[in-house]
């Protein structure tokens, strides 16, 4: 097989690629024993793909990798993942859950007041004293014997603590606890300080 | 740590590892885009553009392909719609190259020999190639920045580009004897002037 200059120049790039069958390499290397421009040629385009491939030859600009990670960091989404991520979000669902478990709890239980009285912060009434609430009132007594208890509630007086009946939202009676409540002086017609000893002395259960 | 380690981790949430996954094309990348470009400042935005992109796509990365040529395809694409955008309101030029089916003759028969490596420590080196590369025509360059720059295979700068071998192969020829003919001694160009490249007093 012969081949001539034009043919050669066509598959020259194909020649440095290995891609030419056997036959059509050997007529070529044939050709370049006796042409020096195809062999020129052949040089020449070998010389161009080793300058260009090298990797010298691929210059950045001074602080172009700098930059580039700076736009990257600016642009990345802030780290949700790792171990970290996770230990934190499961803190949290223990602090919702802690949450919600506490506040559902009896020792928070904190019902609506049933008077603005009954909130102890106005009062100094000894949380371990025993009250006397009716099962419908609004209002716990010192005794039974509270001249303000309401006649239809006086069927069903229960004792107490004064704080589980501050608890429940009962309001201390103006009247019979006056000298515990800090905020509300006794009504001028109530005797501050009873003589009988009777109406303040001994709790008891209503039938 | 291997890429496919490095890109499972990264898809997983560990998002610094993108800096250490493309530290090693960044070159590449900026080179990409210079070359379609021709421009360091739009080359260095596209090449930023390419490589957040590619850190948005990396869950879509299949692996069917090299890291390296999906890398290489995106920031062809972002330098190609670059171009477009900046070339939007351009006429298109009258002396376009020639057709893939056109015939090229070499038009220098000088006798380079070897170039010496260390020839490429030379800035006017450097800076006359990428004159001549950057005189070809884009669908030259494009094939011949992909081959013979970023070493892919004719088949993967085929499916890059998204033509076929066939068409690969000619215009590789045809890229590879127009630098050659660009870069030989006494060749004409700007840069020939500039570094004295007169017939027989070659610059390597």
């Amino acid at each position: 097989m012969v081949v001539k200059c034009e043919h050669v120049w066509r598959e020259i790039s194909n020649y440095l690629e290995g891609d030419v069958d056997a036959s059509l390499k050997t007529a070529m290397e044939e050709h370049f024993k006796g042409c020096k421009d195809c062999t020129a040629v052949l040089e020449g385009t070998r010389n161009i793909i080793a300058v260009y491939g090298d990797e010298r030859f691929l210059e950045v600009p001074l602080g172009f990798g700098q930059r580039l990670h700076q736009k990257l960091e600016q642009n990345m989404p802030r780290q949700r993942g790792g171990v970290f991520g996770w230990v934190l979000a499961f803190a949290a669902i223990l602090l919702i859950v802690g949450g919600v478990e506490l506040g559902s709890s009896r020792a928070f239980y904190n019902p609506e007041l049933r008077s603005a009285h009954a909130d102890p912060a106005k009062s100094s009434i000894p949380e371990d004293m025993p009250v006397v609430i009716a099962q419908d009132g609004k209002v716990f007594h010192r005794s039974k014997n509270c001249p303000f208890i309401l006649d239809k509630d006086k069927a069903h007086l229960h004792t107490i603590t004064a704080e589980e009946a501050v608890r429940e939202g009962y309001a201390p009676c103006v009247r019979c606890m006056h000298e515990f409540m800090a905020a509300a002086p006794p009504p001028p017609w109530l005797d501050p300080h009873p003589t009988d000893g009777e109406e303040h002395a001994e709790i008891e259960t209503a039938p | 740590m291997h890429e496919e380690e490095l890109i499972r981790r990264i898809r997983d949430g560990e998002h610094e590892l993108f800096y250490q996954l493309i530290r090693p094309y960044e070159q590449r990348i900026y080179f990409i885009a210079f070359s379609i470009l021709r421009n360091q400042h739009d080359a260095e935005d596209v090449s930023q553009e390419a490589v957040l992109k590619a850190f948005k796509n990396i869950r879509h990365f299949r692996g069917e392909a090299r890291f390296s040529t999906w890398l290489i395809q995106i920031t062809l694409n972002e330098a190609r719609m670059w171009r477009r955008k900046a070339h939007a309101n351009l006429i298109e030029p009258l002396d376009k190259p020639a057709d893939d089916d056109g015939e090229y003759r070499p038009r220098e028969f000088a006798d380079w020999r070897e170039i010496p490596s260390e020839t490429l420590e030379r800035e006017e080196v450097r800076k006359a190639l990428a004159e001549a590369l950057a005189s070809l025509g884009d669908k030259y360059r494009e094939v011949f920045v992909l081959r013979d720059v970023q070493h892919l295979s004719i088949e993967e700068t085929a499916k890059t580009l998204g033509i076929t071998v066939a068409s690969v192969k000619t215009r590789l020829l045809r890229a590879r004897l127009m630098l050659r003919d660009l870069l030989s001694p006494g060749w004409g160009g700007s840069w020939s002037s500039k570094l004295s490249f007169a017939k027989g007093n070659k610059p390597w």
